[in-house]
């Protein structure tokens, strides 16, 4: 495969591959993480022990590299790259140099983040977040020099990466849908980028602009996030009055919206393959469109809710509180929506349904985390505990994740032309659930126990945990078991790809344009998801069939 | 957080139960009679929509219900100021240590400067000896509180973003370098309780930990007094 391409559908392959190395990399780290944290004296070969300094360089790099190179770019650019222009009946996106520019962008992130293990002093230890003055003081700790000033570099080229992509995005949707392609007819898949890329215009130019005055901070002279008088290391270095909260405030406002970056295509997927494999129309298709822009623009307005006890005025919480408490609701007549397309039975089950299915388990699992979190009063117990580490990870990371396994299941024979072979699929799908729920679910109980995050031990001068031990064990062996179970998903999308069923046209008897032969290319005649509520036969009538040709 | 987790629990079985139970529905089920099978449909989706109304109406009322009662709770803990009776106790965060300051016979806490904070020469907070009030300012790694007497705690942090979390005592509150925050409680049982850093600070975040030992008032006086005599012996900084 070509990497110098403008060919959308090559480049969505292209994006879905780079994120495929994120996140074999991610994944590695993790294990290391929490191998780690079981054998503290274990050697690793070629490194050696595990330093407190390496343990936070783990952390700080499994946190980049999951939530921008796999989070926000597989379900977005290389999704909809694959899929969008086909969704609206496009021939191609609106703008493919674009397009090719931000793939390469994207490529050099990646490559500047991963140089940071191979500077004087490694990665940066101050985590994904990067709080000040930690992050903007080279003498604050091993890794935030040069590992430092590669994060941001790197960051800085994935806004702009990102930045194009969303354009791209947003004028394809706007301008290029096929005649009789009206909003009312547009697939859940194309509502959500088209609200995603909103938010990524707007919030990763909040993110640029943090990392730029965090450079300036670090190498111009300026004081945007130290406060006068900061004494780090023994060196007065704090010059003008600046804040560590104002990052606080501008990273969170680019951080919450993130989550939703990473989600919402994953929501969209899932309502369109419940439609497709319960052969029912989306319940309540106008309600479900809405509930997901009144996500996107209720998650703009939440970003404090990471900051309760950050030395936010306590009022400011309140605020935070309910408008957190408010984004419950939209979620909840998603969850019911989906529920209840559910509920009539009758299934077909292949494997990406069971995936969309492990979606649906693990966002209403994470979901339901989400208000117990927004209350002030209790985050002030579980802020920056295992809890929180529990909740994001079934929320975002595996429902995104498991939303990404049902994409690549579905649409790979448009990518290949072969199906994916059914049995290892089923087989990878079963373990990751359960390997899942063993990993993420003990974490909540460890996070009760008070157990904080970024703990490179869990015996200190004061405790030692001894209680949750036998948890933390658990919890790595079921990790261990989680990544080995997607060597059979490694093994699948390669061999499939040359020895797979041919899929032929249509395989899943979906109504989405993606899937229309290329002979049918005229107006767009009916709204998606019409299928036919029967008594078990299947009937469904494509947006590329006119409908008097079905009377 | 008793009842959080039971309502978080109960909901998250109910669907579960629910999916696993649309799962395992091998056959489709229609409701009505076949002769009608359009009005059978409209029925059973109007039941389905009543259904996920009253659904959604209930779930609303359990985030409303949590949205009241921990705002209650938050602004019992954290709108009002402590009582003017509080006794006053400095924290303040240092990579990777954490110091408590009294502020001695005189209740005033003297100035600090930055660069005269140097834990080698004993001045870790960088106590200004030409300010009186700091001559009688205890320094101590371990923070001693009586029980049954409201405590201010005065948060301050010397170089990056630290957390002050004591999680027997439902507290948690960052230290920020540039900004002093006040949080107050009122420790009750008299114990040993262990102090964290709960948010990441550097490579020695792990073992930032420190005490807090909570002792009957007359206990504290006594500890109070001993500390205090042997600051008034040693050299003013």
């Amino acid at each position: 495969m070509k990497l110098f391409t403008t060919h959308h559908r090559a480049l969505g392959v292209l994006h879905l591959l780079l994120s495929l190395a994120a996140v074999t990399i991610g994944t590695l780290l993790s294990l290391v993480m929490r191998i780690h944290r079981v054998w503290p004296a274990l050697a690793f070969p070629f490194h050696g022990q595990i330093k407190p300094e390496d343990y936070l360089a783990l952390v700080t790099m499994h946190g980049t590299l999951m939530i921008f190179f796999v989070l926000t770019t597989a379900p977005q650019l290389g999704f909809a790259n694959l899929v969008l222009p086909e969704q609206i009946g496009a021939r191609g996106m609106a703008f493919p140099r674009l397009n090719a520019v931000a793939f390469l962008l994207t490529v050099l992130a990646l490559a500047l983040l991963l140089a940071a293990f191979f500077v004087p002093q490694g990665a940066s230890i101050s985590g994904w977040t990067a709080y000040p003055p930690m992050s903007a003081i080279a003498g604050a700790g091993p890794g935030e020099g040069t590992g430092m000033d590669l994060w941001i570099a790197s960051i800085g080229v994935f806004c702009i990466a990102s930045w194009l992509g969303a354009v791209n995005m947003l004028a394809t949707i706007l301008g290029e849908r096929r005649a009789g392609m009206t909003w009312s007819r547009l697939p859940m898949t194309v509502w959500a980028w088209l609200i995603t890329s909103i938010l990524t215009l707007l919030v990763f130019a909040v993110l640029l602009a943090a990392v730029v005055l965090l450079f300036s901070d670090r190498h111009l002279g300026s004081s945007f996030f130290v406060p006068a008088g900061d004494l780090v290391n023994g060196v007065v270095v704090g010059r003008g009055d600046g804040s560590p909260l104002l990052w606080l405030h501008l990273f969170w406002f680019f951080g919450h919206p993130e989550v939703y970056i990473a989600v919402l295509p994953g929501m969209g997927l899932v309502t369109s393959l419940f439609a497709n494999f319960a052969n029912r129309p989306v319940i309540g298709y106008r309600t479900m469109a809405a509930m997901l822009v009144a996500i996107g623009f209720l998650g703009l307005v939440v970003w404090g809710h990471h900051m309760f006890v950050s030395g936010m005025n306590p009022y400011a919480g309140t605020a935070f509180a309910l408008t957190t408490m408010a984004i419950a609701i939209p979620s909840t007549v998603e969850v019911l929506g989906w529920l209840s397309m559910l509920w009539g039975g009758g299934l077909r089950l292949p494997t990406p349904m069971l995936f969309a299915l492990g979606f649906l388990s693990f966002f209403i699992a994470g979901g339901l985390t989400g208000p117990m979190l927004a209350q002030p009063a209790l985050d002030s117990y579980l802020h920056n505990t295992f809890f929180v580490v529990a909740h994001f990870h079934m929320v975002m990371a595996m429902a995104g994740v498991f939303s990404l396994f049902a994409g690549i299941y579905y649409w790979y024979p448009l990518m290949t032309g072969r199906l994916m072979n059914e049995t290892l699929g089923k087989i990878h799908c079963w373990i990751s659930v359960i390997a899942a729920w063993g990993t993420f679910f003990p974490m909540h109980l460890s996070g009760l126990a008070g157990e904080p995050r970024h703990y490179e031990r869990l015996t200190g001068p004061a405790t030692t945990f001894s209680a949750i031990t036998a948890n933390e064990r658990g919890i790595t062996w079921s990790a261990l078991l989680l990544a080995a179970a997607q060597l059979i998903f490694l093994w699948n999308v390669f061999v499939s790809a040359r020895r797979g069923r041919l899929a032929g046209h249509n395989p899943w008897g979906a109504t989405t344009l993606e899937w229309a032969p290329e002979t049918a290319l005229g107006r767009v005649q009916r709204a998606p998801y019409q299928y036919e509520i029967g008594v078990n036969q299947m009937k469904f009538h494509p947006q590329w069939e006119s409908a008097s040709k079905q009377e | 957080m008793r009842w959080n987790l039971l309502a978080v629990c109960v909901c998250f079985v109910a669907a579960h139960v629910w999916l696993i139970g649309a799962m395992l529905r091998r056959k489709r089920t229609t409701r009505g009679s076949d002769a009608s099978p359009q009005n059978g449909e409209t029925e059973s989706r109007d039941a389905s929509r009543h259904l996920r109304w009253t659904l959604l109406a209930a779930l609303c009322c359990m985030y409303l219900w949590m949205a009241v009662t921990a705002q209650g709770l938050w602004a019992g803990s954290r709108y009002a100021g402590p009582s003017p009776a509080a006794m006053q106790v400095e924290v303040v965060g240092e990579q990777f240590q954490w110091y408590f300051r009294y502020p001695g016979p005189d209740a005033a806490f003297g100035s600090t400067r930055p660069d005269l904070a140097s834990a080698a020469s004993g001045n870790p907070l960088g106590l200004n000896p030409r300010d009186a009030r700091s001559h009688d300012d205890i320094v101590s790694s371990v923070l001693v509180l009586p029980a049954g007497r409201e405590v201010d705690l005065r948060l301050r942090s010397i170089d990056v973003i630290h957390g002050l979390f004591i999680p027997s005592m439902r507290l948690k509150e960052n230290a920020v370098p540039g900004l002093v925050l006040h949080v107050h409680f009122t420790p009750t049982t008299p114990g040993t309780y262990p102090i964290l850093c709960s948010h990441v600070c550097g490579l020695g975040h792990a073992r930032m930990q420190a005490v807090l030992t909570v002792v009957s008032s007359a206990e504290f006086d006594a500890w109070l007094a001993s500390h205090a005599r042997a600051r008034s012996e040693q050299p003013s900084q």
